[in-house]
């Protein structure tokens, strides 16, 4: 045993590879992974949007017989809307913050050469990768992909014999599930270990990037819910495979009995739940940490209330898992126990007007430089207050109860947890692009992508919440049977519409995305004068991210003009700043 | 040297730190590493605790429910109460046993690794790292799979199948998780022994079996509380 060995260690984790296979494919380095996660999240959104255009076409034309698919029947609907809904909420707003930006940016933005355990980092990303060709793959086998929705509901998901894909379909979704799960555990693991362990000499926790605080947050928040999904997913596996009854209750399908007894739905909704709503804060949480970022870096101003806001987050992240009852109001649950969950579930209201007041504050008298990513996260402040007001309607029992299965809830998570988790997936692609690919994005092409999104999206979420209160049914693959749904078909016209535009904006940004790639403006180590770690160090930044040393810390994230300073930023590596402001 | 050898590994790398001497590259680097192990694994300790508290709530809740009788049209319990075999005492010594063999085996294992950091200074000598323990541990744990594995078989003779009664379907699923969870820390020990066996850096092998030591500390534990369950609230 060499000492040379250990001081090598010390700086490089893993040398840089040599071969192609080592440095593009299984690749060690935080970065290539975090790339990979990405263009992984960016195939699926694609996938996930292609399939809801489908839903919005058969809801307007119902007897289109469209290309490749044929005829669409209702359960074929209800296939879309699983796949639809699962792929986007597992591989697309859980992959990309968090597996994405957050590999790439955590290590850098927190002064260390990679994650702490740069294998399980890899690993964590190929089980992905096969948890979504499971998931696609299940589109080819007998019988299709399953038609349970996203949250798996038995006794439907748990009968093989319940529908057309329920059979191998189901199976292969929830061994998806499950294999997404493990995924998310180890990569949790590592974001985790990362930011308590490998911060920079200085990178105090008080001093991080909120970014890397909603990593941390949303890491933590992962770990104590995925081991509860993959448990019900072990269990479901069970039900359908081993003929227990964990979920199962005495169903009989066609006059025949299943041979399942005594099993309970409501086992598996509070399971599911117990996830499901911490998994809400999972999606956003990360564009809530961006959005900070962007909006001091833009308005050249300090963030407002930076403790605030990390206590808000921590807030935030602590209360979404009290309140998974509020999924379950219509299932029968006692007023009393509603009651608590319709309490704590308006508490998160407090924390979240914390974090938009401080974001107005933040904004408030700045120099706004409105920059794209700048525009994106305005736009998600404003979704996030519009997607978000919605939340305390539903919070309350006596007006889930009538709204919880309607079109108001597809609203409300669409434009909350969807789009507004979306928005900061674009502003984080605009803002780091130039980092992760050293050249720049075109402005106008991100502009007209912009507000062809902005306004788009509102058209087709905020009709949803009118539909909603006009009692109009979500899921429901045909409006024409009944009169009252049939008066509101101009509307559900409109949205499809839209949606067409809103689609046709998002060609706009792929096309940006790999034009700006080969032909982009070459971009400066820091050209939003920002002064986070990475931009201390070069475009793109090297295998060890700093370049054989490991920076020093003196300042806060969120120096800007400061009184006194020479420029109106002062980077988190410059030398202390007299703290007069 | 002997204080230090004594030392639990936190303290050895702590005197390491703190000591006389002021702090190689190497002793810096052995106790960072370690570090980093050990909250990394105490954070996939509480992924693992989530799954079995999971299980455990499914346990209670199950237990109560009623289900309806198609003959009859009353509510009976489906719950069959289960005999555990007292098989399961012999797994449970064997298991205890070897997370002692475990602990033995850690404690060597960083005293080789401090010892080979020593190993520049004339005085020190450099002790053998061919002990039994972490051989035995893996023995040990092979046993207790066995052990469950006849378990397995006996309640199978019994006529209790994992879908016979949710009683024996929670069993199954609780001990075969369980076996999952102790087979991963059996393939550490088969990679730590050979680790050692090529005369890999001492250091690295002492990170993987302090680690794995924990980890198999709490699965001793897990265990204990599994068997607790599956007895007291049947």
């Amino acid at each position: 045993m060499a000492t040379g060995e250990f001081a090598a260690h010390a700086v490089h984790i893993h040398a840089a590879p040599t071969s192609w296979i080592r440095k593009y494919v299984f690749s060690l380095d935080h970065k290539v992974i975090g790339i990979q996660y990405f263009f992984l999240a960016l195939t699926a959104v694609f996938v996930g949007m292609f399939l809801s255009l489908l839903m919005r076409i058969h809801l307007i034309w119902p007897a289109a017989v469209l290309p490749l698919l044929g005829e669409i029947k209702p359960e074929t609907y209800l296939t879309l809307l699983t796949m639809h809904g699962t792929i986007m909420v597992f591989f697309v707003l859980t992959t990309a913050p968090q597996g994405g930006f957050g590999n790439y940016f955590l290590p850098i933005q927190i002064g260390a050469p990679d994650m702490a355990f740069p294998v399980l980092n890899m690993l964590s990303f190929w089980v992905t990768a096969l948890a979504f060709i499971v998931m696609i793959s299940a589109f080819f086998v007998v019988g299709g992909a399953p038609l349970h929705g996203w949250t798996g509901y038995p006794p439907l998901s748990a009968l093989p014999s319940a529908g057309p894909g329920e059979a191998l379909g189901a199976d292969l979704w929830v061994i998806s599930i499950a294999l997404f799960c493990l995924g998310a555990l180890m990569s949790a693991l590592n974001f985790i270990t990362t930011t308590l362990d490998m911060r920079a000499k200085g990178m105090t926790l008080m001093r991080m990037p909120l970014t890397c605080w909603a990593w941390f947050i949303t890491a933590i928040l992962g770990l104590l819910a995925f081991g509860v999904l993959l448990s019900a997913g072990i269990l479901l596996l069970l039900d359908r495979n081993a003929g227990t009854s964990f979920f199962v209750p005495l169903v009989t399908i066609n006059g025949q009995l299943t041979g399942h007894k005594g099993g309970s739905p409501l086992l598996w909704q509070h399971l599911f739940w117990f996830f499901g709503h911490p998994e809400v804060y999972i999606a956003i949480l990360p564009a809530m940490g961006l959005c900070s970022q962007l909006l001091s870096v833009f308005s050249r101003k300090p963030i407002f209330g930076y403790k605030a806001m990390v206590y808000a987050m921590l807030s935030i992240g602590f209360l979404g898992f009290m309140v998974w009852g509020h999924h379950m109001f219509m299932s029968g649950m006692s007023p009393y126990t509603a009651f608590a969950f319709s309490v704590m579930t308006m508490a998160i209201g407090v924390p979240s007007a914390i974090k938009t007041f401080n974001w107005l504050g933040t904004i408030w008298k700045g120099r706004i430089r409105f920059t794209s990513p700048m525009l994106f996260a305005l736009g998600f402040v404003s979704l996030f207050i519009s997607g978000g007001i919605s939340g305390p309607f539903l919070a309350q029992p006596v007006l889930d109860i009538q709204l919880h299965d309607t079109y108001f809830v597809v609203g409300h998570f669409h434009l909350i947890m969807g789009v507004a988790s979306i928005f900061g997936i674009f502003g984080a692609t605009y803002y780091w692009f130039p980092k992760m690919f050293g050249r720049m994005m075109n402005e106008s092409m991100a502009r007209w992508h912009f507000f062809i999104t902005l306004i788009g999206t509102y058209a087709i979420f905020m009709p949803m919440h009118y539909l909603g209160m006009a009692a109009h049914l979500r899921r429901y693959s045909q409006l024409t049977e009944l009169k009252y749904l049939h008066d509101l078909v101009p509307l559900q016209e409109f949205m499809t519409y839209a949606a067409f535009v809103t689609i046709a904006g998002q060609f706009i940004f792929l096309f940006n995305l790999f034009w700006s790639m080969k032909f982009g403006e070459k971009a400066t180590d820091n050209p939003w004068e920002a002064t986070t770690l990475e931009w201390t160090t070069a475009t793109p930044p090297p295998h060890d991210n700093f370049g054989g040393h490991i920076p020093v810390v003196h300042n806060g994230p969120y120096e800007y003009s400061v009184p006194g300073a020479p420029r109106d930023f002062v980077m988190q590596t410059d030398p202390e700043i007299v703290s007069a402001h | 040297m002997a204080s230090i050898t004594t030392a639990a590994s936190t303290d050895t790398a702590r005197v390491l730190i703190a000591g006389n001497e002021p702090p190689t590259p190497a002793s810096l680097d052995f106790a960072a590493r370690l570090r980093r192990a050990r909250l990394g694994l105490i954070v996939a300790l509480v992924a693992i605790v989530m799954i079995f508290v999971s299980y455990s709530s499914a346990y209670v809740v199950r237990q109560g429910l009623p289900t309806l009788d198609p003959r009859t049209g009353t509510l009976v319990r489906d719950w069959l109460p289960l005999q555990l075999p007292n098989f399961l005492l012999i797994n449970t010594l064997v298991l205890l046993i070897s997370t002692l063999t475990m602990e033995l085996a850690r404690r060597h294992a960083v005293r080789v690794a401090v010892a080979a950091r020593k190993a520049f200074e004339p005085s020190t000598r450099i002790e053998s790292d061919r002990t039994p323990w972490l051989a035995l541990t893996t023995v040990l744990g092979v046993s207790f799979l066995a052990g469950q594995w006849l378990v397995w078989r006996e309640l199978a003779a019994r006529g209790f199948y994992v879908d016979t009664s949710p009683s024996s379907s929670f069993f199954y699923l609780l001990t075969g998780m369980h076996g999952i969870h102790l087979l991963g820390g059996i393939l550490a020990l088969i990679a730590a022994g050979a680790a050692s066996l090529f005369r890999k850096c001492a250091a690295s092998s002492a990170v993987v079996v302090d680690a794995t030591a924990w980890y198999w500390h709490f699965m001793a534990f897990l265990w204990v509380y599994i068997l607790c369950l599956l007895e007291f609230a049947r």
